[in-house]
């Protein structure tokens, strides 16, 4: 076996992408499918030049709903795969994620968003919320992880493969142009080393009477009531895991809060450094982020929020992270504003100034 | 011979999945023959635990579990890459993508023509009966000039539309070296078979994209009882979709 491409631990000053790639290899991943996109671009870029040295492959489809069901096949072949996209790419790809999900297909996909639709602002957003989270034809179940520094980035792209297999429920790395382009120092480490088990892939296709049965994989039914039987099924089975997936983070978030702010995100850092100033004053402001966006911290948010005389939504879309709020706040008494800033960066300072302009 | 045995049913296939027959496909479809000669190929190949065969949307769907091997329906027009994925993934499998005029010149055009023009090791089958068959009898991209269907209600007018699409004759344009690329018509089974077994062996020698169109018959849509089936794909289709060989990869000296 080649040698591990990261071993003990290292220190690095890297951009985004580039630590996704990292972190795949670290992850041990096979194949990466992709099809040109900013801001995602330099993950192929740097998945191909270290791909060979590894022994892992890549291939250039001719778009995006060729990369996502040639992921599906490569990971039907049981290996590990991925692929990356963003913004139109990421319409693209919610057909063959709607067939992952339906055939319970364990595929990864970074998500580098961008601002849409449009072509240009080609950076950030926090528009693709919706999209990744509920996108697709059925239910949408998914798990999305919505990491906020270069550090998570390396942690939950590796967690991200663990999670798709163990439960075969499609994966998201929810990411956007700032976290891909810029650079951050950041620990890269072998998983295995620290003690995280690496779930191993399993071949669904293309080992015939070896697994001792042929087996046919199909989201073609024959009756209404068979689509229900299985969608109901998978909904409870999502339903029963998402404990153990859901991750959210509080900061300062003890006793009672004259404002809670919640974010996701890249957001999330300014809304950190926001809470700051607060609590260098003594003021009771603490932040919520959920880390997985789907399934939602909907009990532990509901558990916060009570304890805060107003919440603050603050993201860069037009409330899709609110959607998910107040879904999950739904008949709970509590005084809600937002801060939406589509398609922009949001600053420490907007966030204080917003939260100084409703706190009683 | 006794009466018992002169009356038995011809000998099944053995990749055939029996609980699955019969077959689902309406009497006289063209689909029900070259499902036939795959699993006769399979069988006399001995690539049964190789295959990873893949349906698209349509009334190919109705074989997603037609043969004891391992299988994947997909979506409409996306068969095409996800048995490249499989194959990439793992080079040792056979990938078999069975499609419909639809879903291989229609909506899946642009994975049919990077697959050949990439010159993947994967191999093609797509049955040519000139309509949507699945979806009620819509024009197909391979719709004849006049050909009456429900959305050319007064026959096909290929001023407005272009004309029938020529998948063999661009396959066989875009690929390189080492493709295998023939139109068969299941009027001629034994020839048909031919080339769905030579497209098979052409991938187990790893040479090059493997593509057959085979012209078949939809009787349901089309309207038409045995003899005019038959007689349409013969003659209609047959005069303008040239059956025959049109890429064969060099012998090796
Ligand atoms: C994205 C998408 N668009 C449309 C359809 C509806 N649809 C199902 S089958 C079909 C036509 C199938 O025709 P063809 O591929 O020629 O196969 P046939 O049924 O004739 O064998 C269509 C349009 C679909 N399933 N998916
Ligand atoms: S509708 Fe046409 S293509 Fe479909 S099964 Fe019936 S005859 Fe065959």
């Amino acid at each position: 076996m080649a040698a591990k491409p990261i071993q003990g631990e290292k220190r690095v000053f890297m951009t985004g992408n580039e630590v996704i790639a990292w972190a795949a290899l670290a992850a041990q991943v096979d194949v990466m499918y992709g099809y040109p996109i900013t801001p995602q671009n330099e993950i192929m870029h740097y998945w191909t030049r270290l791909a060979p040295k590894h022994d892992k492959t890549f291939l250039q489809t001719e778009d995006e709903l060729s990369a996502g069901f040639t992921t599906v096949g490569g990971v039907l072949a049981g290996r590990k795969c991925f692929t990356a996209t963003a913004g139109p790419g990421n319409t693209l790809m919610q057909e063959p994620f709607s067939m992952a999900e339906m055939m319970r297909i364990p595929v990864v996909a970074v998500i580098q968003q961008r601002g849409g639709p449009s072509t240009a602002t080609v950076i950030y957003s926090q528009q693709e919320v919706t999209l990744t989270t509920f996108g697709g034809n059925g239910e949408g179940h998914r798990i999305v992880y919505s990491p906020s520094n270069h550090q998570e980035l390396f942690d939950y792209t590796i967690k991200s493969f663990n999670t798709a297999w163990k439960y075969r429920f499609p994966t998201f790395l929810l990411g956007d142009g700032y976290q891909a382009k810029m650079r951050e120092p950041l620990v890269m480490y072998d998983p295995e080393e620290r003690g995280i088990e690496l779930v191993k892939p399993e071949v669904t296709l293309g080992n015939g009477m070896e697994k001792g049965k042929y087996n046919h994989v199909r989201n073609t039914f024959n009756t209404e009531e068979e689509l229900y039987e299985i969608v109901t099924s998978m909904e409870e089975e999502y339903q029963r895991v998402a404990p153990e997936i859901i991750e959210h983070q509080e900061y300062n978030c003890e006793g009672e809060l004259d404002v809670l702010v919640i974010a996701h995100g890249v957001v999330s850092r300014a809304a950190q450094a926001a809470i700051n100033l607060f609590s260098a004053e003594g003021k009771a402001v603490g932040h919520f982020r959920p880390i997985t966006l789907r399934p939602f911290p909907t009990n532990e948010l509901r558990a916060t929020a009570q304890r805060a005389k107003k919440i603050l939504i603050v993201e860069s879309a037009v409330g899709q992270l609110g959607k998910l709020v107040k879904e999950a706040l739904f008949g709970l008494p509590i005084d809600a504003d937002y801060l939406y800033r589509p398609g922009v960066g949001i600053t420490s300072d907007e966030i204080v100034e917003k939260v100084n302009s409703i706190r009683k | 011979m006794s009466v018992e045995e002169k009356s038995l049913p011809p000998k099944l296939p053995k990749s055939y999945r029996l609980e699955s027959k019969p077959h689902k496909f309406c009497p006289g479809c063209g689909h029900g023959s070259v499902l036939r000669a795959i699993a006769e190929s399979i069988d006399e190949l001995g690539i049964q635990d190789k295959v990873v065969y893949g349906c698209d949307i349509g009334c190919s769907l109705l074989s997603w579990d037609f043969f004891n091997v391992d299988s994947v329906q997909a979506h409409h027009g996306r068969t095409t890459p996800v048995i490249t994925g499989i194959k990439r993934a793992n080079p040792e499998v056979i990938g078999i993508a069975y499609m419909g005029d639809g879903g291989g010149y229609a909506i899946g055009s642009q994975h049919l023509v990077n697959a050949a023009n990439r010159n993947e090791k994967i191999t093609v089958f797509l049955v040519n009966n000139a309509n949507y068959g699945m979806t009620g009898g819509q024009m197909a991209p391979t719709t004849l000039p006049s050909q009456k269907t429900e959305t050319s209600p007064y026959g096909r007018d290929v001023e407005l539309t272009g004309q029938p699409f020529l998948g063999p004759e661009m396959v066989a344009a875009i690929t390189s070296e080492g493709a295998y690329v023939a139109r068969g018509t299941v009027s001629n089974y034994i020839q048909m078979k031919k080339y769905v077994k030579k497209a098979l062996e052409n991938q187990m020698a790893g040479k090059g994209f493997s593509f057959v169109e085979i012209l078949a018959g939809c009787p349901t849509n089309w309207r038409t009882d045995a003899k005019s089936t038959w007689s349409y794909i013969e003659n209609d289709m047959a005069n303008y979709f040239k059956v025959g060989e049109y890429k064969v990869p060099a012998k090796e000296e």
